[in-house]
């Protein structure tokens, strides 16, 4: 992986995605996906939260107690969150109302938690900074990928602009109820995983263990 | 990482320091935002009242139109106004979790599984030229996932449904979500609450559709396919908030004699 950054940014795309490759912050992924429109709100405000606590975190890294550094980080992620919780009541309420708790949760969302641990503590503010904005953008590619597909054949719309006329209607679009509860994310973020590891084979994992074959005596037919 | 930083001294200077500077980085932030949000949460409930009560307007000043709207508290247990809380700052759900002002509700009585009821309730009247015209309540029970929350607005004969809209709930998606479908709420306005000349609630949610030609279709509303109990939810909720144990001893006065 480029230490340039660039590659800094670039590289928790695709071939480090923090969803696809490490599996991090799965649980929201699986419950904002239902539409594009708080898909999109909440990608922005983790890449916003990651960045910034990176960032904060950076900055204060050489005066952090070791002792209580896991304490520290979740102060200044809780009150970022906060910050962006109240943002979003104040200058988007409906959106707001919609993501309702999984605003709060990105507190606990591990991609926050895990750049902080294993990035900020490292190296400097800037890089913190854009390590944060690439990995949000990772993640938020894979929720933009989730919630086309769900929305799009969920409720026959994207960006709540109805695409396909849907039968209650009187269209011909029978929706896909699956795809609006939060299975069917699973189901599509293990083909986005499959998708970039058939694109980028080095992602593979060596299999932990192989099948041998059955070398017990058969019985005689 | 030094050894000094883990010092005790150094771990509580850290400690405190990182405290004190995001308590005033939140709290900046509350206070800065609180007026903007307050107002999002007065706009978005006035919004639900409107579209309730069918005097939405796409285009149109959200607060012009409620203008013509007239806030009262009323007693839910005699029926009459009262001001004993201001209708401008009374918070019904908030009241409804405080013992002092609501009463716990025993299995039987509590149909629309709401636990407790507010002894005061905010209704909304549309008057025009002192004559009233549309009466909207407000209207909670409990669905399939989550309470349901909403309003359900009368013509002024208290009896004749004008809309029930809900503007918070957790639902299925798809099956008893689509209590937000505009053509299953088109199914509402007409539909007629009360027996002739009774006071029982006659108003329900059917299995399946309503035959327009049987008798009894104006107090049936068609169920929701798929979301059994979310119907027979809104069902209870409305025969709870316009019986004897809610809005009932209101209405019956305001069928008596007017406002």
């Amino acid at each position: 992986m480029a230490d340039t950054p660039k590659g800094i940014l670039t590289s928790p795309i695709f071939a480090n995605n923090p969803i696809a490759l490490q599996i991090l912050g799965i649980c929201s992924a699986l419950a904002v996906t239902s539409n594009l429109g708080t898909a999109v709100v909440m990608g922005v405000a983790v890449s916003l939260v990651t960045a910034f606590s990176s960032m904060f975190i950076s900055m204060i890294r050489a005066h952090i107690p070791n002792s209580i550094r896991i304490i520290v980080q979740m102060t200044i992620i809780a009150s970022l969150v906060i910050v962006v919780d109240q943002l979003l009541k104040a200058y988007a309420y409906e959106t707001s109302k919609q993501l309702s708790v999984f605003v709060g949760l990105i507190i606990t969302n591990c991609i926050v938690m895990g750049r902080a641990e294993a990035y900020a503590m490292k190296n400097g503010p800037a890089m913190s900074f854009i390590d944060g904005i690439g990995n949000g953008l990772g993640y938020t590619v894979v929720l933009l990928f989730v919630g086309f597909i769900r929305e799009l054949f969920g409720s026959g719309s994207l960006f709540g602009i109805q695409l396909l006329e849907k039968v209650n209607d009187g269209g011909w679009y029978l929706p896909n109820g699956m795809m609006l509860l939060p299975p069917s994310a699973f189901f599509i973020i293990a083909g986005f995983i499959w998708l970039i590891r058939t694109y980028q084979p080095a992602q593979n994992e060596e299999a932990e263990f192989k099948i041998c074959p059955n070398t017990q005596a058969k019985e005689a037919v | 990482m030094s050894s000094s930083n883990d010092s005790i001294k150094k771990t509580l200077t850290v400690a405190l320091l990182l405290c004190i500077v995001c308590s005033v980085i939140v709290s900046g932030a509350a206070v800065a935002l609180k007026s903007q949000q307050a107002a999002n949460k007065d706009l978005d409930r006035k919004t639900n009242i409107l579209a309730a009560a069918g005097l939405l307007e796409p285009g149109k000043d959200v607060d012009e139109l409620f203008s013509q709207i007239q806030a009262r508290v009323i007693d839910l247990n005699t029926g009459e106004y009262t001001d004993a809380v201001n209708a401008e700052s009374y918070d019904q759900l908030k009241a409804a979790k405080d013992p002092a002002m609501s009463k716990a509700l025993s299995n039987s009585e509590d149909i629309a599984g709401i636990k407790r009821r507010e002894q005061f309730a905010t209704v909304y009247l549309v008057e025009n030229a002192g004559k009233l015209e549309r009466i909207i309540l407000p209207v909670r029970g409990y669905g399939l996932w989550s309470t349901l929350h909403g309003f359900l607005a009368l013509e002024a004969d208290a009896n004749t449904v004008i809309g029930l809209g809900f503007y918070q709930h957790a639902e299925t998606p798809g099956l008893g979500g689509e209590v937000d479908n505009p053509k299953w709420k088109a199914l509402w306005p007409g539909k007629k609450v009360f027996a002739e000349g009774s006071m029982n609630p006659e108003l329900h949610v059917i299995k399946g559709a309503v035959d327009p030609a049987a008798s009894g279709a104006e107090y049936k509303v068609d169920g929701l396919s798929g979301a059994t109990l979310t119907s027979r939810g809104v069902s209870n909720l409305v025969q709870y908030w316009v019986g004897s144990e809610g809005f009932g001893p209101y209405l019956s006065k305001i069928r008596k004699e007017g406002v």
